[in-house]
């Protein structure tokens, strides 16, 4: 108990402690929000896929003194038009095609940045310092968040019926192709975002955890999106105070904490059923829907005579 | 009037069929039967546009179908779909009217009132806030009906319809079908269970790796056609009946 008040103290007192609060929650919120269509769309190995595929992008930002943002989106973008182009142009499966590229550029990545820079950067970016956290890395990190909102909110309906069923978005005219390059974009600013707090290797579960726990309790894409982002925040938050208090890496402890809060989901949620609910309590059909169904068995027990 | 000429379709150089030619009437249901793997389901996705074809075209009153993508429904077989997906019932309904909305609009309350009413159509307006893994397959299929109905389409092309669902549903959506060709639409309907097909439709396309013959049921559901479809047998068995009736 004591330890949350020292958290709190240290927070009010500590600028670099109430920087990396805020990036975390940022972080958790918008991978949150788009670990959500990364999972209904099956696409959680492409997440993992574009995390680490941008690693060269981020060598070559150092070594030019450009954005971050900008260097790890091109490499992003570029891993997935090449999946998709081997994919697409062999008999090569995805998960095969995805395996092959992302491996690649990031190997790449790794001797590009031991060309560039000391092993600290390097180890940083593989598992997140969310410590040190600059002015300017907060203020990257709200654009990012800005965007993915924005893209979530005017795209909301074409993300909906993409994921769900593209076929029937193809027929009616919408650019599938164009939709799934714009989502595999904002995926990869949210990587880049998410380096700073979970690193390279772990951004992949901040994508997908929170979203899978959400998943777990409702039947309702709005309501998944807000719940997912929700427990992205709360284990950013109480990862960063774990992270504090026993002096663990901050993305470890705070992709732990999701963990423990999908394994509570995965016992408790009633779409999983691991503890059986009432059955009437989910599928009741209501007063009118019950006397349906009686008539329909009456007839059917007279067609059956 | 719906046409089709100089069709050709080829998965990795294999043909499934190659230069067809055939056309669908406004005001019919027109049925397309033939064995498994005779190319009806690639017949309808090379019009969607959903395959590549190597030749051909495909025009909708003297003019490329292309520029009627908004005026075309398809109702695909359900088999690849997640139902596990967080939509409930009426949301799916609604996707209907998102071609016609285009970007940046939302449904407002015209496109639920429709949503509404489509369901209402269907029979289904208590299932509403079902998700959709909660409906059997003949509520989920018309579901799909329903969103068909609220995307207003000249054309309705549905694949495999009736397979897999109960006897209601299948009555309820051949009502529907029925009120759209009266309304003057084209409706095609991809079909396997034979016993129906006099009853079901107006026009015929019997294919087998191409077009076998197409026109009025009356005169190309016959003993021929469907033993060059399918087999002597199967044509022996159907018509023998017909045959002694007379």
């Amino acid at each position: 108990m004591s330890s949350i008040i020292d958290f709190f103290t240290a927070l009010s007192r500590y600028d670099f402690l109430q920087s990396a609060l805020i990036t975390a929650i940022m972080v958790g919120m918008m991978s949150g929000i788009i670990g959500s269509f990364i999972i209904l769309r099956g696409m959680s190995l492409m997440g993992d896929a574009i995390s680490h595929a941008v690693l060269p992008g981020v060598a070559v930002a150092y070594m030019l003194g450009i954005n971050i943002l900008l260097g790890a989106s091109v490499f992003g973008i570029l891993a997935a038009l090449l999946i998709g182009f081997v994919a697409s142009h062999s008999k090569i499966k995805t998960d095969t095609s995805i395996g092959v590229v992302f491996s690649a550029f990031y190997a790449l990545g790794f001797i590009l940045i031991s060309m560039a820079e000391s092993s600290t950067n390097l180890h940083h970016i593989l598992f997140g310092n969310i410590l040190a956290v600059s002015d300017s890395d907060i203020m990257t990190t709200a654009v990012v968040l800005g965007i993915v909102l924005l893209f979530v909110v005017s795209f909301y309906k074409e993300l909906l019926i993409t994921s769900f069923d593209a076929t029937y978005a193809q027929t009616y005219g919408l650019n599938v192709q164009a939709l799934h390059y714009g989502l595999m974009l904002v995926l990869t600013l949210v990587t880049v975002s998410a380096l700073q707090t979970v690193g390279i290797i772990l951004v992949v579960a901040m994508l997908i955890t929170p979203a899978a726990t959400a998943y777990l309790w409702t039947d309702k894409l709005s309501t998944m999106l807000v719940l997912s982002a929700a427990v992205g925040v709360v284990s950013s938050i109480a990862g960063l105070y774990f992270s504090y208090t026993l002096n663990w890496a901050s993305g470890p402890a705070i992709v732990l904490v999701a963990a423990v809060l999908f394994s509570i989901s995965f016992v408790f949620s009633p779409k999983q059923g691991f503890i059986k609910f009432p059955a009437q309590a989910r599928n009741k059909p209501n007063a009118r829907g019950q006397q349906l169904l009686k008539v329909h068995t009456t007839a059917k027990a007279k067609e059956l005579q | 009037m719906l046409e089709i000429k100089n069709l050709t379709v080829a998965y990795n150089d294999i043909p499934v069929f190659a230069d067809v030619a055939v056309s669908f009437n406004r005001g019919k249901i027109t049925g397309i039967i033939g064995p498994n793997g005779a190319g009806k389901s690639t017949l309808i996705k090379a019009i969607l546009g959903l395959v590549k074809s190597q030749s051909g075209t495909a025009d909708y009153n003297g003019e490329p179908l292309k520029h009627f993508q908004k005026q075309i429904a398809y109702v695909e077989q359900r088999k690849d779909l997640d139902l596990t997906f967080p939509v409930d019932v009426f949301t799916l309904v609604q996707t209907g009217t998102y071609g016609h909305l285009g970007l940046f609009r939302n449904p407002g309350k015209k496109e639920k009132q429709a949503s509404q009413a489509a369901l209402v159509q269907v029979g289904l307006e208590d299932f509403a806030t079902r998700q959709i893994g909660n409906l059997s397959g003949g509520q989920l299929q018309r579901v799909f009906v329903a969103r068909a109905i609220v995307q207003q389409a000249d054309i309705i092309i549905l694949d495999e319809p009736f397979v897999g669902i109960d006897l209601q549903s299948e009555t309820a959506i051949m009502k529907i079908l029925k009120q759209w060709r009266d309304a003057g639409k084209t409706i095609i309907v991809v079909h396997h269970d034979l016993n129906k097909v006099s009853r079901y439709f107006d026009d015929l396309v019997v294919m087998n790796h191409g077009i076998i013959d197409y026109g009025p049921v009356q005169q190309v559901y016959n003993a021929r056609n469907i033993e060059r479809a399918f087999s002597a047998d199967l044509s022996s068995v159907l018509f023998t009946e017909k045959e002694v009736a007379r």
